[in-house]
């Protein structure tokens, strides 16, 4: 067979006489069904206007995308608000007036001396905005959002998702709700300052500081608004893998990208409700007198009228979703890097249904170990045990992952790129972060730790910066899927590098920080003797921080630029990868394949099998042939 | 300006990344995708060997470099609780030290080893049970170990106080921003208080000073040291006035939030008083410089040293600055301190503020503490300031002749005298207000005395009890009823110390 008609070809069949390629859209016209998908819409004037096409699109490939730049744009803003409370901390003494054109009144000159200094209570404004918008817009949203409505149907042979309508209300709530947090940032008391926990009675009562007024109102309105689109969105996600996957694609048979997003809506849909009654309540305490939360509080000259209620309930409720969120944010992740450390490799991932039941595991005791966030808090010393037996637990599942991560790249024939490398990096990340989610689940070593730097450098390696570059590797992988063209490699591995290397830089130095009883949270470290010897450490922080986000000015350029500039996709299957999106059209339009749907004939994961590089699951199997694992 | 030279950045940024993909692209255009992806191969997976040791180089070095700064290493856990800790964590830290390089070995090294190449073939292996149970097997019993002994530390380390234990309770009242302290004074006990009582400037806590226990506590407001003997269990009960905070004690691994309108403690046991603590430092290379930069003569770190209270729960924008200076000393030291600090009543309420003014200070006899029922438990378990009612002592009417049943408790009493060396009691008697009020007093005043007279033939001292008569002035019960007259009548018995 000529050099060239392979290149072109996408499919590898193998026959008794070896491999043939074929074009992927040949092998479903022969081996396809059809459900008469094209005549019953023939005719339609389904995105046939701008705005149905790019604004309110009910097509999940372009939600996906509306929440992939959404993401984007969010995690700038987040990760700029980083850059500047990382300037406080790491030069305290330095002149922000040049800040001024930016920030405004926050940022406070001195009359006499003619220096500029971050407003405290805005340092509280910044942190907690980074954290909400983090945690909530960028990797709940941007990270769960686009990739699973980008591969949920395109991975199962579906059409599209169940409720295209409900897809989109989904995209717009979330729309919605950025639009109220962004309005907060503009208030004159400033946006919400009490930590992206929001713990009562600090959150509950304006007197208690500037931001707990409008800025706390708008707060919760918004987040209410994000529960809602993340509750739409898990509702799509769950009834489109249970009832839309195609002929032969049987539940053992899903990519694990697909697992990881289907246990990760139903995490979401058990856990957001709890989140938003909790904020109802506080709502209730806010506005209409009641006292969910607030007992014997005396606080702006007067005793208040509540009592009987207790800010622990609060605490209960907010990491009743608090922790299966962290999930909510990894496991989409997990799945992507497993699926692009197995393309890349050029080998099936190692323990398929390990790796299953590890996400399933993980889900489950999502919902058992909330408590460890609180043993500090003020509940019973006893009730800890339970929660540090089912936190430590969970190192079980997760070290499982991590060893079959290993083991996928071991024997393989590993290409590198952006995305494998992310993977990679994801994987290093995962270990370093999760390690030292042992020390802290321990409740007796969290005596020590809780609320210090240590759990910064913990929370930050294991579920921020590891969820990006699960993020970033699912982004350079799937990039060609979504705009049809691909990244430039080049700019992706400087990202890749300086990423990473920078990271590490920003974070592993805090636990050390952590280890010398610094707390968190703190505007400025002069006030106590223990706390001020680290400003060299805090500078070197900051420069690394501001690389870092550079980098990630980078990162975005080449997203931004790559959508008009970058290289086109010229074959199908650029990665030679098993799974059903790669058997599209290069731009797959409404309904994403023509008048048949592929069946599937073997799990995801054929790769190097008998010699044979991949073996897409469309190809039937032979005679004899093993096709799940 | 600035912004132009921000904007004037973010362009030639701009400009230059494009340039570079372009020119990479042009590249890979030229020389072919397959050689491209083969260079790519070959310098990742040395970059990451680099990396990977690079990396390891950086970890061990940066933990050696900041060995000097960590609790629990270089610098000592001034508490007993927070060492018993150290175990837990150096083997958390073993533990978790072997995967993390191992891994990161494995990681690296397969990546480099099995780097993409023209024709290598693949291994095929979707899964191996027996790996597979292996690396299962060995967290979880990893885990199993230290899940055991975690627990083990903390449940000693959370442990409250037993009732009979000598412990000095003080309370930490937090508050935006600081934190009010207060000490149990004479009677080792902490009077009651409210949030409604407070009354800012007068009693910025709202204790009740209409109990007795609270008319000797000593209150430490704003910024004075808050000193504690070594060595003394120390119970601290935290309480907050207005949002969350958190008593954070770095030096000895304390810290629990304070919650308005929920008590929590945190009992522990400093093991090192302050001056200890500084020669402990004194040859840590992070501790010679001066403590105050802008006095390069003044004393050094070491020797200006402080344990330092902080509070460890976002609580608003002066979260940061809730300092407080912590002094250890020892016992005779801390005697001579407390012994000198006046309490808080009688410095700033008897006499100054208007009886009745406040629902705080009616101004009238101090409400005695509620007696508790008398038996040879409540007894045992009895502490300085309690006081006992005693049931079964009996007198003919209107006389002070003991009658024969009452010596039974009465002898529980020497028993306790006999093993207490250094308790000293106060008998009390009480009448109903049936009759004349100063017959009432003296008849009262004699019974007591017929207790004292009846102990001290059992061989007591006569200095370790005072006895005294109330006479119908301290009722407890309703004296228009059979029933309250019958409860006003007693002896009651107080600890004063123990």
């Amino acid at each position: 067979m000529e050099a060239a008609e392979i290149k072109n070809s996408v499919l590898a069949v193998p026959t008794q006489d070896g491999v043939v390629y074929q074009d992927a859209e040949i092998q479903i016209q022969e081996t396809g069904w059809s459900d008469g998908f094209h005549d019953h819409h023939h005719g339609d004037k389904y995105q046939s206007g701008f705005i149905s096409t790019y604004i309110f699109s009910t097509d999940h490939k372009m939600i996906s995308k509306q929440f992939l730049v959404t993401g984007i744009i969010w995690a700038i803003i987040g990760a700029g608000m980083s850059i500047i409370f990382r300037l406080q901390l790491g030069f305290p003494e330095a002149n922000l007036s040049w800040l001024r054109p930016l920030l405004g009144k926050w940022i406070v000159v001195n009359a006499e001396t003619g220096i500029g200094k971050l407003d405290t209570e805005f340092y509280y404004s910044l942190v907690t905005m980074h954290g909400t918008i983090i945690v909530f817009f960028v990797l709940t949203a941007g990270l769960s959002g686009t990739f699973s409505n980008l591969l949920i149907p395109l991975q199962l042979g579906a059409r599209d998702m169940a409720s295209g309508f409900l897809n989109m209300l989904s995209y717009w709530f979330f729309f919605l709700s950025g639009i109220v947090m962004f309005y907060s940032l503009f208030l004159s008391t400033g946006p919400f300052s009490g930590g992206w926990t929001a713990y009562p009675p600090l959150s509950a009562l304006p007197e208690a500081s500037d931001g707990s007024g409008a800025g706390m109102t708008l707060w919760i309105v918004s987040l209410v608004l994000f529960v809602v689109s993340v509750l739409l969105g898990g509702m799509n996600y769950i009834t489109t893998v249970l009832n839309l996957r195609t002929k032969g694609m049987t539940l053992w048979r899903m990519p694990l990208t697909i697992w990881a997003f289907l246990v990760t809506a139903i995490l979401a849909l058990l856990s957001f409700p709890v989140l938003a009654s909790a904020f109802f309540l506080l709502m209730f305490d806010r506005g209409l007198g009641t006292s969910f939360y607030l007992s014997d509080i005396f606080i702006g000259g007067k005793a208040l009228d509540h009592v009987g209620g207790s800010p622990i309930l609060y605490q209960h409720l907010f990491w009743f979703l608090g922790h299966p969120e962290v999930y909510i944010i990894i496991l989409p992740a997990m799945g992507i890097v497993s699926e692009v450390l197995s393309v890349h490799a050029r080998k099936p991932i190692f323990g398929y249904r390990a790796m299953i039941y590890s996400i399933l595991a993980i889900g489950f005791l999502a919902f058992i170990v909330w408590a460890h966030h609180m043993f500090m808090s003020g509940v019973n010393p006893f009730i800890s045990n339970f929660f540090v037996l089912f936190t430590l637990i969970i190192a079980v599942p997760s070290a499982v992952k991590v060893f079959n991560w290993i083991a996928t790249i071991y024997g393989g024939n590993f290409r590198f790129n952006s995305a494998s490398l992310f993977g990679i990096g994801f994987v290093s990340m995962f270990i370093s972060g999760g390690l030292t989610g042992i020390f802290l689940g321990n409740s007796a070593i969290d005596i020590r730790l809780h609320d210090t730097y240590f759990v910064v450098a913990h929370f930050h390696i294991v579920m921020g910066i590891a969820a990006f570059f699960g993020m970033f590797a699912g982004i350079y992988h799937w990039y060609p899927k979504m705009y049809q063209r691909f990244m430039n490699e080049t700019l992706g591995q400087i990202h890749f590098w300086g990423t990473f290397i920078g990271a590490y830089a920003i974070f592993w130095p805090m636990h050390y920080i952590g280890l010398a009883g610094v707390p968190r949270r703190y505007y400025s470290f002069d006030t106590f003797d223990a706390f001020r010897h680290f400003s060299g450490t805090n500078e070197f922080i900051t420069v690394s921080a501001i690389v870092v986000f550079a980098l990630q000015i980078l990162f975005v350029i080449n997203f931004f630029w790559s959508i008009w500039k970058g290289r086109p996709q010229t074959t199908k299957n650029p990665w030679d990868a098993n799974t059903l999106e790669w058997t599209t059209e290069i731009h797959p339009g409404h309904g994403n394949w023509g008048d048949k749907l592929p069946i599937v004939n073997r799990w995801a994961y054929d790769y190097g099998k008998d010699g044979i590089d991949y073996i897409p699951q469309i190809i039937p199997a032979r005679e004899g042939e093993e096709t799940d694992h | 300006m600035t912004t132009l030279l921000v904007l004037g950045t973010v362009l030639l940024l701009i400009v230059v990344s494009t340039q570079i993909g372009k020119i990479s692209e042009l590249t890979a255009k030229i020389r072919g995708e397959e050689s491209v992806q083969s260079d790519r191969n070959n310098s990742n997976a040395i970059l990451g060997l680099f990396f990977l040791v690079g990396f390891l180089i950086f970890c061990f070095g940066t933990a050696a470099y900041y060995y000097k700064y960590m609790l629990g290493y270089g610098i000592e856990y001034a508490s007993s609780g927070a060492r018993k800790i150290q175990g837990l964590f150096n083997w958390t830290l073993f533990f978790t030290g072997i995967v993390f390089v191992l891994t990161h070995i494995a990681l690296f090294w397969f990546a480099y080893k099995y780097k993409g190449e023209k024709g290598r073939k693949v291994l095929f292996m979707p899964h191996d049970n027996r790996l597979e149970v292996i690396w299962t097997a060995i967290p979880a019993v990893v885990m199993c170990g230290l899940v055991i002994s975690g627990l083990w530390v903390w449940n000693d380390v959370m442990k409250d106080v037993g009732e009979t234990e000598n412990v000095l309770e003080i309370e930490a009242t937090g508050y935006q921003f600081g934190w009010t302290m207060r000490y149990p004074g004479a009677d080792n006990a902490l009077g009651t208080k409210y949030f409604r009582n407070i009354t800012p400037g007068v009693n910025d806590i709202g204790v009740d000073f209409n109990d007795v226990k609270s008319q000797d506590d000593i209150i430490l407001a704003g910024s004075e040291e808050i000193v504690i003997p070594k060595n003394k269990k120390i119970r601290v009960r935290i309480t907050a006035k207005d949002v969350l905070h958190n008593f954070y004690l770095a030096h000895f691994s304390t810290k629990m939030d304070a919650i308005p309108g929920l008590p929590t403690y945190f009992v522990f046991t400093p093991i090192m008083t302050t001056e200890e603590y500084r020669q402990s430092l004194k040859n840590n290379p992070a501790y010679q410089e001066p403590m105050d930069p802008s006095e390069p003569t003044g004393p050094k770190r070491w020797e200006a040293f402080n344990y330092e209270l902080a509070c460890s729960r976002l609580c608003g924008k002066g979260h940061f600055s809730m300092r407080r200076v912590v002094k250890v000393v020892n016992q005779d030291e801390y005697d001579k301190w407390a012994a000198a600090q006046k309490p808080f009543f009688t410095e700033n309420i008897e006499g100054k503020v208007e009886a009745g003014k406040y629902s705080w200070y009616k101004g009238e006899a101090p409400k005695t503490a509620t007696p508790q029922e008398f038996s040879a438990t409540s007894l045992e378990a009895s502490k300085a300031g309690d006081v006992l009612d005693l049931n079964h002592v009996f007198f003919a009417t209107g006389s002070s002749t003991l009658t024969p049943e009452s010596t039974k408790e009465l002898d529980l009493i020497v028993e306790a005298l006999n093993k207490n060396p250094k308790m000293t009691v106060e008998v009390s008697g009480h009448t109903d207000n049936v009759g004349d009020k100063a017959k009432n007093q003296i008849l009262s005043q004699e019974r007591a005395k017929a207790v004292e007279a009846y102990v001290e033939k059992k061989g007591i001292d006569t200095k370790r009890i005072e006895s005294i008569g109330f006479g119908d002035t301290k009722p407890i019960g309703d004296n228009s009823t059979d029933a309250g007259k019958q409860l006003n009548r007693r002896i009651e018995f107080k600890i004063l110390t123990k």
